[in-house]
């Protein structure tokens, strides 16, 4: 039987949640004997080549193209888990939900630190290449329909572990307390 | 400013625990409470301002900014907008000019929205200064708004006046009494002072037993044996103790706390009075609701002429060492403030923030010392009680549930009111006493109550079947029980919830959603087992008894009126998303100057 294939993705995350991937340390070599990896920055594959089984999702959607993304797993992926506050609830980004688009936009290129008395002209990028602001950031599962929560920030590595094991192997998954941590 | 807050300051002797009347009568001097307001009381006080604006920021009715010189809170509870809320609400937009959560412009109007008033049989009611109005009417609206437009005094504004006590000179409200049955304890003649003339040549554990012998359980809902509580208060190490009467009535659909106080006061103090001298107290606290303020005036005259005729005071009724008094503590809009421990920590001028319990009230109460709190109708069942005798009281109601229930009705039937019954009535039998006919459901014991089907109408009102405060909504088959009930109940957990605890924070407002996503269509028969699952963990995770109960609404009409909910959900598919592109898009790219490509 051919493995399991697991995609994954960072939408409005930090990647905090896929170095908590990487943290399950010596049993990535046991992950990789279980399953196969198709589009995930962990192998740079950047689009779908075939139907996944599992789709991890980390961060929330603040933009069109990360709307785009999540369709395109939810498409692609039998499963969906949401890993992490930021796609469960929104996360840090989401702090901006809330504040005016304006605003954010505002002091995003006009007043912040970094930008103020040097953008003189007063640009406001609007390339048709760039994703779109979303008027605040949603939770994954309001855009499509999620299977799965890991909660934490980030989840920990072996909750992470135990989620995928007891996916890809049918066996029911451990939960010791000490595993779920909302923070 | 400074000066008037000094001397505000000084009338209550500079007291911390006495903050919440500070900051009502600076409020009433100054219009509002502001940062610098509060860093004068702080300092009076000897506190950090951050203890003052926490306390402030608590209560719906301390504003931290002006909210007008005449200040309308119209009332959005369920039988408000039953009975025409909308029509109201637009009313006084039109004739204000203003928008709900504002102010006009000249600072002359706010107009503002507040949970339940406790004119749950007259609605839609609204506050305005202090003052109420009820049964409104576009243009009772109107004629309002214009008179305040002329400058009249608030009391000016209304010609109508109430029944009973409702009228008297210190009361001159518009409120109606609305007693539509009298029973044997609560509303039967009684000559002032006859049971406090009674105990005072009975020995204090003989008051106890007497309360204890008469069954009597408590009046605001969770029906704790009253003279099992006062036993255990009687029984605290410390010996200064105190007497509280909940006068919070904040549960939706009750208002019989407020009719006992209008015509039957003294006999509620005395009742107090009683409980005092049985537990050894020589203080009582009346805390009282803010929307409850009409009454005060009137409520202090009666203590008045209780102590010239030696039923209060020093010495009651002659007796050396009967010593005990009577002040009333304002809240100051929180419904949470009902729960006993709530209500202690803002009576002491905190937030109203429920304890940890134990310990409990009748060891460590106010100020943490031995305390009883009771209901306003317990206290007053107990004045009857000493005068005729517990074997007397136990051959009313039922074998578990002794005496009689001042109901508080209203919804859709002929006579909504004030019923004094006796404990066993069905409520089929309640439903032909109130002229209700087509009836959906009954909300029994307020929102965090039950709602009963046609099926259930040979339950009974005991504590042993249906307990309950006395909160009886009667809703129609015309209405949409989703949307004008389970929801309004919903949206008023979510706003009165304290906060302490997460999930009494957030499940509270995820459920609410929940149940809007299902009215607009776009529920599946997932959020229905969501709805469940999410209720019994908010039930079974909170501190008291508010998120113990608040998603009552939700379970209870899942399992009697299952198919209301089927009907509104989608059955096709598990998964609906709302979300729309081009909406969210809108604004971000119309700032940015480009145009949005949606694919
Ligand atoms: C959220 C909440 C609100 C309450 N509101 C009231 C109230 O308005 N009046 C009342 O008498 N009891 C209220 N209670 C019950 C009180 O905590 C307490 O049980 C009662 O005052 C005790 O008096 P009793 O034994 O005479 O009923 C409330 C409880 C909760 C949890
Ligand atoms: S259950 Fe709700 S109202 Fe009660 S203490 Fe907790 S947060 Fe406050």
């Amino acid at each position: 039987m051919s493995k399991p294939i697991v995609a994954t993705t960072s939408l409005a995350g930090c990647f905090g949640c896929h170095m908590s991937i990487l943290d399950i340390d010596d049993r990535i070599l046991k992950l990789i004997e279980l399953v196969e990896f198709n589009k995930s920055p962990v192998d740079d594959i950047k689009t779908f080549t075939k139907q996944c089984d599992i789709g991890i999702i980390e961060g929330g959607c603040c933009n069109s193209e990360n709307v785009h993304v999540l369709k395109d797993f939810r498409k692609n992926c039998k499963i969906l888990i949401s890993l992490g506050e930021c796609a469960i609830m929104g996360g840090l980004p989401a702090l901006r939900n809330g504040i005016p688009v304006k605003e954010c936009i505002e002091e995003a290129y006009l007043h912040g630190p970094t930008v103020d008395g040097v953008n003189t002209e007063k640009v406001l990028p609007n390339d048709d290449e760039l994703p779109m602001i979303l008027d605040r950031v949603y939770p994954c599962h309001e855009i499509v329909k999620i299977d799965y929560f890991l909660p934490g920030c980030p989840p920990r590595a072996d909750l992470i572990w135990n989620a995928v094991a007891a996916l890809v192997t049918g066996n029911e998954m451990e939960l010791p307390y000490e595993v779920i941590k909302f923070d | 400013m400074k000066n008037t807050l000094i001397e505000i300051a000084a009338r209550y002797g500079k007291d911390e625990a006495r903050l919440m009347d500070i900051l009502m009568d600076a409020q009433q001097a100054l219009g509002y409470i502001s940062k610098e307001a509060m860093e004068v009381i702080a300092n009076e006080l000897k506190i950090s301002a951050a203890d003052v604006e926490q306390t402030v920021s608590f209560y719906h009715f301390f504003a931290r900014s002006p909210r007008g010189k005449y200040t309308i809170y119209l009332n959005n509870s369920v039988t408000s907008v039953m009975f025409g809320y909308q029509e109201i609400a637009e009313a006084f937009v039109k004739e204000t000019g203003c928008q709900f959560g504002n102010t006009t412009s000249d600072g002359l109007i706010g107009l503002y929205h507040t949970a339940c008033i406790g004119m749950s049989d007259q609605e839609p009611a609204a506050i305005i200064n202090d003052k109420v109005f009820t049964r409104l009417t576009p243009s009772k609206v109107k004629e309002i708004v214009a008179g305040i437009k002329a400058g009249k005094k608030v009391e000016d504004l209304s010609v109508e006046t109430g029944d009973g006590i409702n009228a008297h000179p210190l009361v001159k409200s518009m409120v109606k009494n609305n007693i539509m049955r009298k029973g044997e304890v609560i509303f039967a003649d009684y000559t002032l002072g006859t049971s406090l003339k009674k105990v005072a040549g009975m020995g204090t554990q003989d008051v106890i037993n007497e309360v204890k012998n008469s069954n009597l359980r408590g009046r605001g809902g969770a029906g704790f044996p009253a003279g099992m509580k006062w036993e255990f208060c009687s029984k605290a190490e410390d010996t200064t103790r105190y007497v509280i009467c909940n006068a919070d009535e904040g549960e939706p659909g009750t208002f019989k706390d407020r009719v006992l106080l209008t015509e039957k006061a003294a006999q509620v103090f005395e009742g107090m009075a009683i409980g005092g001298y049985a537990v050894g107290a020589k203080l009582g606290i009346l805390y009282l609701r803010a929307e409850y303020r009409y009454l005060k005036a009137y409520l202090e005259s009666v203590l008045e002429e209780m102590r010239k005729n030696n039923l209060l005071g020093k010495g009651i009724t002659g007796k050396a060492g009967f010593d005990f008094d009577i002040r009333i503590q304002f809240g100051a809009g929180a419904y949470v403030c009902g729960e006993e421990s709530a209500l202690i920590e803002s009576a002491e001028g905190h937030r109203g923030e429920p304890r940890n319990r134990p310990p409990f009230p009748v060891t460590k109460g106010y100020l943490m010392k031995p305390t009883i709190v009771n209901n306003v109708e317990t206290f007053c069942a107990v004045t009857r009680i000493i005068e005729k005798g517990s074997a007397w009281y136990t051959t009313l109601g039922t074998q578990s549930s002794a005496g009689t229930k001042v109901l508080s009705i209203s919804g859709d039937c002929e006579k909504p009111g004030v019923y004094e019954i006796q404990w066993g009535m069905s409520i089929k039998e309640m439903l032909e006493m109130v002229g209700a006919k087509d009836t959906m459901a009954v909300q029994v014991a307020g929102p965090s109550g039950v709602c009963l089907n046609p099926a259930q109408f040979d339950r009974k009102i005991a504590f042993e079947d249906l307990p309950t405060g006395g909160s009886m909504i009667v809703i129609g088959k015309f209405r949409n029980l989703i949307r004008d009930v389970v929801l309004n109940f919903m949206e008023f957990f979510v706003e009165e919830s304290c906060g302490s605890c997460v999930p009494c924070r957030s499940l509270n407002v995820v459920l609410k959603q929940r149940i809007e996503k299902i009215i607009a269509g776009n529920g599946t028969m997932e959020d229905l087992s969501e709805l469940e699952r999410l209720s019994k963990m908010l039930s079974m995770s909170t501190r008291c008894g508010l998120g113990q109960t608040s998603s009552n609404p939700i379970l209870t009409t899942l399992q009697n009126f299952r198919e209301q909910y089927e009907g509104l959900v989608r059955k096709d598919t598990d998964y609906i998303s709302t979300f729309d592109m081009a909406a969210s898009v809108k604004e971000s790219c119309e700032y940015v100057d480009r145009k949005p490509n949606i694919h």
